[in-house]
């Protein structure tokens, strides 16, 4: 900073400074740094506790109720545990449940052996492997919405290029593989989109994790002629295995909550096969409009994802110590 | 009371680790008593035992190890 440009900045602090009134001047000057980082924070902070904490303890407060949102002057009628009950003893919710599992284990499965095999054949830093890796992490970058809409586009029976293509090497004709209207094959189409969407990021957890092994263990199972086999399985696999924990946990999170992609892809169809826990939700919530009861379903999955939230930050803690 | 000594006064049953793992087991089984198939019973269940493994984590995730 040049002499002139700090008198400059110098009289402006000072014009600044008779321009504050002494009482609010003499207050500020008294404030500790903690203080002050509390006054920094203080907006965030109330931002947050207006957009998620009292949304939630709203939603916990109509869960024991029988508040319907679209008939707000009815009275609310306090039924307790009544919801609650409804829920995990009805067997559509349950079958809700079933498609959330079936979806998120398979996207899981096929997630985390692609993520690793690529992560596996990209850590061997062959030629042109920074190039791959970006053509890789496209589909990642993309918003759902636009990811949905294309592979509907690619799934469709007369024009697709997906249908095309499975048509072409199994001999079936294109108009009998309807992917988002066949009962057996909608829930394919949805892990398949999933699974082409979300393994780059699988990809790069995995990536750092084989990166973080040091060269020199290598070195000496080379020494005592460990075979690359036995070194998968004895160095590899144990080393890289907290990271691909936490892609699990990470992916069983987000897949848990997953609405946007079954919403566009088929939208809980052909009839509830693809209608997974947060599309019943909505449903409940916003075409059935039974809002205390689909505030207890939304506590419900809250309590689940929470769950889940905590076994994943002490895998990550475990990940961080080592 | 300084740290060492909370910690020396601390019952042995009560260390974080043990307790956090049977939190986090509660917290699986009931993650998959909600999504099995076989069932309604452990599906009921579900809810009940994980919300008590996620207090339970939250609870001894404050004790000293």
């Amino acid at each position: 900073m040049t002499d002139a440009n700090a008198t400059i900045l110098e009289r402006a602090a000072e014009t600044a400074a008779r321009a504050t009134p002494a009482p609010v001047a003499k207050r500020v000057r008294a404030l500790s740094d903690r203080a002050v980082a509390w006054l920094f924070i203080a907006p965030t902070m109330v931002l947050l506790l207006a957009i998620n904490i009292f949304p939630l303890i709203w939603a916990i407060q109509l869960s024991f109720t029988n508040y319907r949102a679209n008939r707000p002057n009815e009275p609310v009628r306090n039924v307790g545990l009544q919801n609650y009950e409804r829920i995990l003893t009805d067997s559509d919710t349950w079958l809700a449940m079933q498609a959330t599992a079936h979806f998120v284990f398979w996207t899981i499965v096929l997630q985390t052996l692609i993520g690793f095999s690529l992560a596996y054949l990209i850590d061997r830093k062959f030629r042109g492997h920074a190039f791959w890796t970006t053509v890789i992490l496209v589909p990642m970058m993309l918003s759902p919405a636009v990811v949905g809409n294309f592979w509907r586009f690619l799934y469709e029976p007369q024009i697709g290029l997906f249908t095309y293509i499975v048509s072409f090497f199994s001999g079936i004709p294109p108009s009998d593989i309807a992917m988002l209207s066949s009962v057996k094959l909608a829930p394919w189409a949805i892990i398949i989109v999933d699974t082409w969407m979300w393994t780059p990021y699988v990809m790069l957890i995995c990536l750092a994790g084989l990166r973080s092994i040091p060269d020199y263990i290598y070195e000496a199972a080379e020494v005592d002629r460990a075979s690359p086999w036995r070194q998968f399985w004895s160095i590899t696999l144990p080393m890289a295995l907290p990271f691909i924990m936490l892609a699990v946990l990470f992916r069983g999170i987000e897949n848990f909550k997953m609405f946007d992609m079954v919403n566009l892809l088929t939208g809980g169809g052909p009839g509830s096969t693809t209608e997974v826990a947060s599309i019943t939700l909505k449903r409940e919530a916003f075409e059935k409009w039974r809002t205390g009861f689909s505030s207890a379903f939304a506590i419900i999955l809250f309590v689940a994802v929470f769950g889940l939230a905590n076994i994943y930050v002490k895998v990550l803690n475990k990940v961080k110590s080592r | 009371m300084t740290a060492s000594t909370k910690r020396a006064s601390w019952p042995r049953l009560l260390r974080r680790g043990p307790l956090e793992n049977i939190a986090t087991a509660l917290i699986g089984i009931g993650f998959l008593m909600l999504f099995q198939p076989f069932a309604l019973a452990l599906y009921t269940w579900s809810f009940v035992t994980m919300l008590v493994g996620t207090a339970m984590f939250i609870v001894v995730s404050k004790f000293p190890e």
